[in-house]
């Protein structure tokens, strides 16, 4: 770095050397960055101290320069309404977000017990499923899914692990807690803009990263690679590993093709694949060669248009059988979807209690579920209060945030409740926590949540590491 | 290597190859007409002429004037094969197979297309610079350099090389026929300053006219025709092209292992071979547009077997 601290902006706390942000709003919510006097928290003194040193449009300069190059590297995703110029670069913030080594400890330690318990609920539950015989989760709320996938009952997926790669959804409320707020357990995206991010940052930060040890992630490709070979089926010597993907009009298409690259491995198409007694093949300009393991980004309904949806174009006709078969493996494991459905999510620390026979170390934000008469009695009555989900949906479809929506958008979805309490349910409106963002060059607090990328080769968890 | 790749990443090559072609016979003609002779042939029609869709462009624009052409040839979105639509077609191709190739490489090809479609200003094409033209084809050089010295020369790189010398040989052909015939009315003028002028044009739309000057010195039509169809060791004429996509052919047979020479193959070393043993007073002689016509189907029926030897294709491209 260049520049030197300049007197007038390299302003420090008189009664002490904590640095701060002093023209920043907290607006009474938590802050990650600094307390509620602007003050820089324990781990983030190094980070608020460079912005002091800045001068004030260098942040803006180089949050420019970055998406700059991110365009020119083309890592982009698709915007689907947009025809013309259908490519648009990730959002990107250039403040880093901190999580200290001591917080990262304790998700560490809450993700991988999350990850072993919900494991063990897909092996059980696609087969004994004592969970249900002993009563902690209703028979009615598994069968009424439309995750559930009674084709893959009786299956044993290699090393019984259902879920390879989760892509769990963390928020931190107004005292800084921890919550999860949702399990990605079918095809998570976005850790390739978390390489991106981090090799961008990388270069426009070195002095942070110096001063902060932070942990490293470009070891995740990797670490995929390793887990995908470890699930090949036993007896294949050097498997063929593939990446499938929809397609390049898919949203995730740049992940798609940045992991396959980073790994190595082939990226593939449905139209590639082509399934001959129980084998799956690749089209190649050799002929037809063999396929071992799939890394894939397409949803169980697509997989296959044999045994899921007929009119599937991007799927492999055959590929469940082969699957059945034990000729093929697959990441994540046809029928995962069932752990993240929503009213199943709020089972999820009673999993832990069941399989494990420990205490959450992470827990749930409190969730209302609506097929539970006390439940549904007390969700109708504070509409006004709570945030009301559909089980099935996600992105933030079927939402509706109670304190903001009208009155005939409460009563409406009060009806929709009463209609079908399976579908829904409902938790308490927290105050997510912020990190100050560059808006318009000036820096102002924004909501944040935090996904991590949990990989899962057997029944342990082997590595992680943190996105936004 | 999966077929579907195959034919995406000798696509982009050929893409990006023609979109190379297009500006460099844009810029010399720009360049050319800066400058008035007293007589001269008409210089644009004959870039018309080149891409072999002279109704298309009848159609659509009527007189092939400056302006016309170069619209057409160079922005033209309706227009499958001008510059920006080959540019864009070619990242398509390229954002399809992009873990094949390098980083770097798909870095440069896309801020190639970046740079043509900002370029694609209405107040650019009413007044279209050579300097433009000449950046486009440094960043095609640019590109095709990061491709040379960023991959691995395997089987991915082989098809990049079979696409870019099929595309090549078939430019060049064409430009040759093009303005050749075009030159025809003014053969008595051989010798002549503006004559001169012209063949130079032509030489400096293959990059050629270095080349060229070093061997013979002197503008003469049978050395130009020779240079442009025979050179044997100049990057852009005809039979170099062939020769380069042929080994690349035989090296793609090798890897895949097949048993005989594909449909391609047999092909392409048969056209190479035809080449060699050509000489250019028999091309002038027994008339060179149809020597040419007969060459670019040749080079049609290579691609199309190309697709059923590798791409698993029943029809063409």
């Amino acid at each position: 770095m260049q520049e030197q601290a300049s007197g007038k902006s390299f302003q420090r706390q008189s009664q002490s050397s904590i640095p701060s942000l002093p023209n920043y709003q907290t607006d009474g919510f938590y802050d990650e960055l600094v307390n509620d006097q602007n003050l820089a928290r324990p781990d983030t003194e190094e980070l608020v101290s460079l912005f002091n040193r800045l001068k004030p449009a260098e942040l803006f300069r180089r949050q420019q320069a970055i998406e700059k190059s991110l365009y020119q590297m083309g890592i982009t995703f698709t915007v689907y309404s947009d025809s013309a110029g259908t490519e648009k670069i990730f959002p990107f913030d250039v403040v880093p977000r901190i999580v200290s080594a001591m917080l990262w400890k304790h998700i560490d330690a809450g993700l991988k017990q999350r990850i072993r318990a919900l494991n063990r609920f897909l092996c059980d539950i696609y087969n004994e499923q004592a969970i249900v015989k002993d009563g902690i989760i209703p028979r009615v709320l598994i069968e009424s899914s439309p995750a559930y996938l009674k084709e893959c009952q009786g299956l044993a997926p290699f090393n019984d692990v259902w879920c390879h790669i989760t892509g769990t959804d963390l928020i931190r409320d107004n005292e800084g807690t921890v919550y999860v707020l949702e399990d990605n357990l079918r095809c998570p995206s976005g850790v390739s803009y978390v390489l991106q991010n981090r090799h961008v940052m990388k270069r426009n930060f070195p002095q942070v990263f110096g001063a902060s040890r932070v942990r490293p992630v470009s070891d995740y490709s990797w670490r995929l690679f390793d887990l995908l070979r470890g699930i090949a089926p036993p007896h294949v010597d050097n498997p063929a590993i593939v990446v499938l993907t929809p397609g390049i009009y898919n949203s995730a298409y740049y992940e798609h093709s940045f992991l396959a690259q980073n790994m190595g491995v082939r990226l593939v198409e449905g139209r590639d694949l082509v399934v001959e007694n129980d084998f799956l093949y690749m089209r190649t300009t050799g002929g037809l060669k063999r396929v071992d393991v799939i890394y894939r980004r397409i949803d169980d309904a697509f997989l296959d248009p044999k045994t899921f949806r007929k009119d599937s174009v991007l799927g492999v006709k055959g590929l469940m059988d082969v699957y059945r078969a034990g000729n093929v493996s697959l990441a994540n494991a046809p029928g995962t979807g069932i752990a993240d459905d929503k009213v199943i999510y709020a089972f999820v620390p009673d999993m832990i209690r069941y399989y494990l026979d420990e205490e959450p170390i992470l827990p749930n934000v409190p969730t209302y579920v609506c097929q539970k008469d006390d439940d549904r009695k007390y969700v109708l009555e504070h509409m006004d209060e709570l945030v009301i989900k559909a089980a099935g949906e996600s992105g933030g479809y079927g939402v509706l945030i109670g304190p903001h929506a009208t009155k005939e958008q409460r009563e409406e979805y009060a009806a929709k409740i009463k209609e079908n309490p399976r579908n829904w349910i409902a938790q308490p409106t927290l105050q997510l926590s912020r990190v100050p963002t560059l808006i318009d060059g000036q820096l102002e607090g924004r909501h944040v949540d935090l996904r991590p990328y949990i990989l899962c080769r057997r029944q342990e968890t082997c590595g992680c590491c943190q996105a936004d | 290597m999966l077929s579907r790749v195959a034919e995406s990443i000798y696509w982009m090559s050929r893409q990006v190859e023609r979109a190379e072609n297009l500006a460099r016979f844009i810029e010399v003609t720009l360049h050319m007409t800066l400058e008035q002779a007293e007589y001269i042939v008409e210089p644009w029609e004959p870039l018309v002429q080149v891409t072999g869709d002279n109704e298309w462009f009848l159609a659509k624009y009527g007189k092939p004037d400056r302006q016309n052409v170069v619209q057409f040839l160079a922005f033209d979105e309706e227009y499958p094969n001008s510059m920006l639509s080959c540019l864009r077609a070619a990242r398509e191709n390229a954002r399809g197979v992009r873990e094949m190739i390098s980083t770097e490489a798909f870095r440069e090809l896309n801020s190639f297309y970046h740079f043509v479609c900002e370029g694609s200003t209405p107040q650019l094409t009413s007044d279209p610079t050579e300097l433009f033209f000449d950046h486009v084809r440094s960043q095609a050089l640019m590109w095709s350099g990061v491709m040379e010295n960023t991959m691995t020369h395997d089987l991915a790189w082989q098809f990049i090389n079979l696409g870019r010398m099929l595309e090549r040989a078939d430019k060049t052909s064409r430009i040759l026929d093009a303005k050749y015939f075009n030159l025809l009315p003014s053969v008595d003028d051989v010798g002549t300053a503006v004559d001169d002028l012209q063949w130079s044009t032509l030489l400096l739309a293959i990059s050629g006219f270095e080349a060229y000057r070093r061997e013979h010195h002197l503008v003469d039509v049978e050395k130009i025709v020779a240079f442009f169809l025979f050179h044997r060791s100049f990057p852009r004429s005809v039979y170099y092209c062939v020769a380069a996509a042929d080994w690349s052919l035989r090296e793609i047979e090798k890897v895949s292992g097949a048993d005989r020479p594909g449909e391609a193959k047999q092909r392409i070393s048969a056209l190479r071979h035809r080449l060699k043993n050509t000489n250019v007073k028999e091309v002038i002689a027994g008339g060179m547009h149809d020597f040419i016509d007969r060459l670019q189907l040749e080079l049609n029926a290579i691609g199309e077997s190309l697709g059923r030897d590798y791409f698993h294709n029943t029809g063409t491209s």
